[in-house]
């Protein structure tokens, strides 16, 4: 073939608009901040900022009900990575201006690599939201979590945040390494990697079976490690006690959400045919997850530590929606299950994004709040965050009626449709138990005396974002339907089984 | 047995055990020399399946580039081994327990079919030349994940300056950008003074 017989077609780019402005705005980005001399770096943020609302524009200008594939079919445009999309730069903006005021008390994190990484960070959650390729989802993982090593390591004084950051980094390749031998072994068996392709050969029937459920085990086993369930867990609590708070902020809210998008395009969609298969997978590892996430923070002293065992409980309860979505080769169940499990992870995100933030509210120079004692007798320094405070933990812990208690109830209810009732049973049995650690921090606020009364200092855009957060869980739980449309539009739009 | 086979099965086994002498060889130095040995192998293999361009890149990549690097960072870092195996025959019994079982399930799971799946033919990448075959799909079909690659690598390079390159204040070190825009106003002050008689 010569040169001129090849054809080349330029890809369809207007699909992937908001990933293209993201790239470009970073690489500016990195340019502009050698000319800040500013120490503040409140141009780079004000870019940041302003780059995630760009994004939010052309993400919202262009989402339509359809399904758009470009990029020879790598990269998968739908309603449910609209939604998701929106919802992660939501995420990442109510994240900066929460850390801001963190990072400017502590020098050595506070410059302007935080504001890119975090951008890249974000890209690549956009790339895994979107993709439509085994491939893609491992570059956007990787691109994530590449990100998330170097900021876990940016306090390169902190002798536990370099711990923290070597561990995450070598667990994170073993993961991903996991993930790519699943990947070449689906590949190996069906001939393709196209999530599409992959779906439409498993339905024809034409796959080595035996070595496709050996690829599954793996593929799983890698996503359990990214979501951190039980027993790939053990990076969580050590990762997000040791990180920057604002870090652990940025680690475990948005990177859940793509999390979510990826197993949905994995395994809902390319490997529904072995739904029976990975279902079983997930329940075992969602019970685990959910009854030693629970007891083990009964243990723990450190608020970041028990919100990381109280993560790894969540996730379990995320799983438990992600495997009842079908019976017996009947998929009836699915829109109602995976829809379950978006609203799931959105009230999630929510109210993990304002505890975290509420850590960073509490938090000055030279001072972290991640003791749970730090929030003895918070409602006499400040009643209304003590309020805010409250309300989160309540809608955690799962109490009616909050919008944590619907998500709760909507996972369960997809639970016992699928037939499941003993695994509901359990889920709730497991949960009272973790209420316990949740309410323990409404009573050292209101109960017990402070042991350190300086009042709280914070910009006002932080202070009202807060409240807004604390308030929307208050207000989404008297008003759930909403988001629950959202969801259910979502899924139904953008899964292929449902036809 | 053909040729072919027989050469695959021979750099399939000589992989494999430097793959297993990589991780349990002593020294560090012999342990990065066993994983040149693997990447050449599966060079060969790679060859095998008329997939010389790859073959070439790896060996030339790896094996000439990264992994002379490797040696040569292993070869300057200190590494007390006495210090690193501490530990080892305590958790050897539950490790050992564990790899062996999940090996054996694999067996069992994989068992006898798997040497008939090799027979399901490999197909063939030598009807054009490779590189440009690799070269044409990286530019069309594949240019979603090459361009996230460098993306990736971007990310790695702002990771590695923001961990590394920062400006300590104790430290002596002189800007040689700044030493060269010195004027000679900046350093020498030239007073006139009045003459003085010598008493």
């Amino acid at each position: 073939m010569t040169l001129a017989e090849m054809q080349f077609v330029l890809p369809d780019l207007r699909p992937a608009a908001a990933e293209l402005f993201v790239l470009a705005m970073s690489c500016l980005i990195l340019i502009v901040d050698l000319f800040v001399k500013d120490p503040r770096r409140t141009a780079v943020f004000a870019l940041t900022i302003l780059t995630l609302l760009g994004a939010a524009f052309v993400t919202w200008a262009g989402a339509s009900g359809e399904v758009v594939y470009t990029f020879s079919n790598m990269y998968v445009h739908d309603f449910m990575a609209d939604v998701l999309k929106l919802l992660l730069y939501l995420t990442v903006i109510v994240v900066l201006f929460y850390a801001r005021a963190y990072l400017l008390a502590r020098p050595l994190l506070g410059r302007s690599e935080f504001y890119t990484l975090t951008l890249f960070a974000t890209l690549g959650m956009m790339v895994m939201i979107s993709a439509g390729h085994f491939l893609t989802i491992y570059l956007g993982i990787e691109l994530l979590s590449l990100s998330l090593y170097a900021m876990v390591a940016l306090d390169r004084d902190s002798p536990t945040a370099a711990e923290a950051a070597m561990k995450y980094l070598v667990l994170g390749a073993l993961a991903s390494g996991l993930l790519l031998y699943g990947m070449s072994m689906v590949y190996g068996a069906v001939g393709s990697l196209e999530i599409a392709e992959v779906a439409e050969r498993l339905q024809a029937g034409q796959a080595n079976h035996t070595i496709l459920v050996f690829g599954l085990v793996f593929l799983v086993a890698g996503i359990a490690f990214k979501l951190g369930v039980v027993p790939f867990h053990m990076w969580i609590p050590d990762v997000y006690h040791g990180a920057p708070t604002a870090v652990t902020l940025f680690l475990g809210t948005a990177p859940k959400l793509a999390a979510f998008a990826i197993v949905i395009r994995m395994l809902a969609n390319g490997l529904i045919v072995l739904s029976h298969d990975w279902q079983m997978m997930l329940i075992l590892l969602a019970v685990l997850s959910i009854g030693i996430g629970n007891i083990a923070a009964i243990a723990q002293h450190n608020m970041k530590r028990m919100l990381a065992y109280s993560a790894i409980a969540h996730m379990g309860f995320l799983l438990l929606a992600l495997a009842s979505g079908v019976v017996g080769g009947d998929a009836r169940y699915a829109l109602n299950a995976y829809s379950s499990a978006m609203f799931y992870i959105v009230v999630y995100v929510l109210s993990s994004a304002g505890t975290f933030g509420m850590i960073l509210l509490l938090s000055r120079a030279g001072f972290e709040a991640d003791n749970i004692d730090d929030y003895k007798g918070l409602n006499r320094r400040n009643p209304w965050f003590a309020a805010m405070l409250m309300m989160l933990m309540f809608s955690m812990a799962g109490i009616p009626f909050f919008v944590g208690f619907f998500a709760k109830f909507a996972v369960l209810q997809a639970v016992v449709a699928a037939g499941y009732l003993w695994l509901a049973i359990v889920a709730v049995l497991l949960s009272v138990v973790g209420a316990f650690y949740y309410l323990r921090i409404v009573k050292l606020m209101y109960f017990d005396a402070p042991a350190d009364a300086s009042p709280i200092h914070a910009p006002l855009e932080v202070k009202l974002l807060i409240s807004l957060n604390g308030l929307a869980v208050a207000v989404l739980g008297l008003f759930p339907d909403i988001l629950m449309w959202f969801c259910l539009l979502a899924v139904r739009l953008s899964l292929t089984i449902l036809g | 047995m053909d040729f072919k086979s027989f050469v695959f099965y021979f750099f399939s086994t000589i992989l494999v055990l430097a793959s297993l002498r990589v991780i349990t060889a002593r020294n560090p130095v012999h342990a990065v020399l066993f994983l040149v040995l693997a990447f050449v192998s599966g060079g060969g293999i790679w060859l095998l399946l008329d997939a010389e361009f790859l073959a070439m890149t790896l060996i030339l990549v790896y094996v000439g580039a990264v992994m002379v690097l490797f040696l040569f960072v292993v070869m300057m870092l200190d590494i007390n081994l006495d210090r690193l195996r501490e530990g080892f025959w305590s958790y050897l019994p539950l490790g050992a327990t564990v790899g062996a079982l999940m090996a054996l399930e694999m067996g069992v799971i994989l068992g006898g079919s798997y040497l008939n799946l090799f027979e399901s033919s490999v197909p063939s990448a030598a009807s054009e030349s490779n590189v440009k075959a690799i070269g044409r799909l990286i530019y069309t079909d594949y240019v979603y994940p090459f361009e996230l690659a460098s993306v990736i690598l971007l990310v790695g390079i702002v990771a590695a300056i923001a961990l590394t390159g920062r400006k300590r204040k104790p430290t002596k070190a002189i800007d040689p950008a700044r030493q060269v825009l010195v004027k000679a106003s900046d350093r020498l002050r030239i007073i006139s003074m009045p003459a003085e008689k010598k008493e």
